[in-house]
């Protein structure tokens, strides 16, 4: 398990270098000059040469990566800004702000969203999957694949405000979603805040889970150990619970584990949707504001979720099926 | 394929000729043998709830096609601002005067808010763009998934080594973020930063980046089907007569893999229809005043308190679409591929 950890947790580096690397590239070498933008109209070429110092992009861009990856490690003095510790992933070009800083800011209401909406789409999806699995081909068993069909169909830009429309703005139910309060300023702000865009994401994503656990365990189903273990006397429910369930999850933790790496690098549109000030749309208006240094961290940080979520469901992997081997 | 039976008035020592007739004439009327293709399109005509959405993605893709001259005939334009003439359209807050959206009989699906443009042509318009971009970002896409895929699968070694981790950090990329990230990188290639972005780059720019990130899961997975049809005895013997690569790759293997090829293409297209529409909603991908789905989402959500209405025509139709086209992508599958479990 060590060894695995150890030769994944390298691997995922590499991966992240790679991303960086073809990211700075990329973003550095478009013809926009983000010092020409901050320099405005009475533009001296004194004054860009100072502000290009102050940004730290006076050097050619393989100079300028290793400059910015030595700042992510070992800190880094701007002209500009002065001092930078590590983790330093730069200076915002749109208002100075060091990005580390603002991601960190940004991070709370992009975890919050996150597994707010994942335990409901893990217990919903999974639970309406197995029911329908248990009743093979009854009236229960069609509405959910009927209901889960139509969910994959759904977009949140779409829903999102058609779900706004009626329970926020014509029955009043729920509040307006906003991020103001964090979990552990005020609870019941952060939750009623919240509850919609969770059951808006939920709606879109139980629909797979309920899919994929009720083919995985009609799969099950239909294995010889199944029949043994039925024939040799086991109640039809505890081979469901006890052993069936075991085989099916595989599948169903790599998918949980993709989509909330997904999630956590910013559910872009959901947080659109609903005006949530989260990573994702951070990522947005760098975009907008062509602000390299912040895209650069929003970027690494969704990637190195996605990583990090494909480690870990390689290890739960082993845990529920000891078939596989690590290493 | 069964050998044609003779029929009693044909001479004994019959010719490769009369044989030659006899199987054509014969072999329809048998009504035994049957290609693949044959068999699957008999699967998916018993398959009613396919061929509903078949008759469903079919009539969008008309509209679609037909959009200019469906507004001909309508009279109207997605680009005009009726209400700029006629006042009387919008009231004072400039929402449509009228009940449901403004609807009546001259606007059918009523009018936009604020500018006041019709919403039938617009939606026509929107539904022709944003298929028109989906369908060429799959057609590019499942091209280069097939031609990477087969290549790696096929040549092996260090080929296959490094596509298949361009295909792990590829898929590694969070999808979204990159499309946002990119499009303006794509423009910079293209034009200068102050310049204007002319729609057509801005449907390229789309096309490009939708395909870059796109290719790597149907390469990953033909690659892996080319490993395994390559040490077959039929490639085997197929080389070993001395074929060249290219037939191999081209008569030998490609047939094989049409289905999964099929089948990957139509999951696809539902998908690119909703990033494509989801990077309008941003902003970032197709914008006002260029008719697309994700455009009028973007304009519905800046008034949809007030005004539902004008959303619930792009909103409703792109479900309708999805869902028939996701429903028609499972029959296809049953079609193609009847051993596989859903």
């Amino acid at each position: 398990m060590f060894r695995f950890l150890v030769r994944r947790v390298i691997g995922a580096m590499v991966i992240l270098l790679i991303i960086s690397a073809i990211t700075f590239w990329l973003f550095y070498a478009v013809p926009r000059d983000p010092a020409m933008m901050s320099c405005g109209k009475n533009c001296t070429p004194e004054n860009l040469a100072q502000i290009r110092k102050n940004l730290g992009i006076d050097h050619s861009i393989p100079v300028q990566y290793w400059e910015w990856l030595k700042g992510v490690f070992v800190g880094r003095d701007y002209t500009g800004f002065g001092r930078c510790d590590a983790p330093c992933f730069g200076y915002s070009f749109a208002n100075n702000v060091p990005v580390f800083d603002t991601i960190m800011d940004r991070l709370p209401t992009t975890l919050s969203l996150a597994f707010g909406a994942a335990a409901i789409f893990l217990v919903f999806g999974v639970g309406a999957g197995m029911l329908a699995a248990l009743k093979q081909g009854q009236f229960l068993d069609k509405f959910a694949s009927s209901a889960s069909l139509l969910g994959s169909s759904l977009q949140i830009y779409f829903v999102g405000y058609l779900a706004m429309f009626i329970f926020v703005a014509k029955l009043g139910w729920l509040d307006q979603p906003q991020d103001n309060k964090t979990l552990l300023e005020d609870p019941s702000s952060w939750f009623s805040g919240l509850l919609l865009p969770w059951l808006v994401l939920a709606i879109i994503f139980t629909a797979n889970y309920t899919r994929m656990t009720r083919s995985q365990m009609v799969e099950q189903l239909s294995e010889d150990y199944v029949r043994t273990a039925r024939a040799k006397g086991l109640s039809r429910s505890n081979v469901f619970f006890r052993f069936a369930w075991r085989g099916a999850m595989g599948p169903i933790v790599t998918l949980f584990g993709i989509d909330l790496g997904t999630l956590i690098g910013g559910a872009i549109i959901t947080e659109s949707t609903f005006s949530l000030h989260g990573v994702g749309r951070l990522a947005v208006a760098s975009v907008d504001q062509s602000d390299l240094p912040m895209l650069l961290g929003v970027t690494l940080l969704a990637a190195g979720a996605i990583v990090f979520f494909n480690i870990i469901v390689d290890a739960v992997y082993a845990l529920i099926d000891p078939r596989i081997r690590l290493a | 394929m069964t050998p044609p039976t003779p029929s009693a008035a044909a001479p004994l020592e019959a010719t490769d000729e009369s044989v030659e007739k006899s199987i054509t004439s014969d072999a329809p009327k048998a009504n035994e043998s049957r290609s693949p293709g044959q068999l699957a399109w008999r699967r998916f005509k018993r398959d009613r709830t396919g061929v509903i959405s078949a008759c469903i993605v079919i009539f969008f893709f008309v509209i679609a096609l037909a959009a200019p001259l469906i507004a001909k005939l309508y009279g109207k334009d997605p680009y005009t601002t009726y209400a700029s003439k006629r006042p009387e359209l919008l009231n004072m807050f400039a929402y449509p005067a009228g009940p449901n959206g403004g609807m009546s009989s001259e606007f059918w699906f009523g009018i936009e808010p604020q500018l006041g443009r019709d919403v039938f042509t617009f939606l026509l318009y929107a539904i022709r763009t944003s298929l028109g971009l989906a369908v060429a970002a799959t057609l590019l896409t499942t091209i280069l998934g097939v031609v990477i895929g087969v290549t790696a699968g096929y040549l092996g070694g260090k080929t296959d080594y490094l596509v298949g981790r361009v295909i792990d950090i590829l898929l590694s990329f969070p999808s979204t973020l990159f499309f946002i990230a990119f499009m303006p990188v794509v423009y910079g290639l293209f034009i200068a930063p102050d310049e204007n972005i002319p729609t057509w780059l801005r449907a390229t720019a789309l096309i490009i980046v939708l395909s870059t990130f796109g290719w790597a899961s149907i390469a990953r997975l033909l690659r892996g089907q080319v490993l395994g049809l390559r040490e077959r005895e039929f490639v085997e013997a197929a080389r070993v007569t001395g074929a060249s690569p290219g037939r191999i790759v081209f008569k030998e293997l490609l047939p094989n893999l049409w289905t999964p090829i099929i089948i990957q293409s139509t999951l696809m297209l539902p998908h690119f229809v909703t990033a494509e529409a989801g990077l309008a909603f941003l902003g970032v991908g197709m914008i006002d005043p260029t008719p697309d789905w994700g455009v009028m989402i973007q304009r519905g959500a800046q008034f949809y308190t007030e005004d539902l209405t004008f959303m619930l025509f792009p909103g409703l139709s792109m479900v309708i679409f999805v869902l028939a086209f996701n429903l028609l992508g499972d029959s296809v599958r049953d079609a193609l591929d009847p051993k596989s479990k859903r």
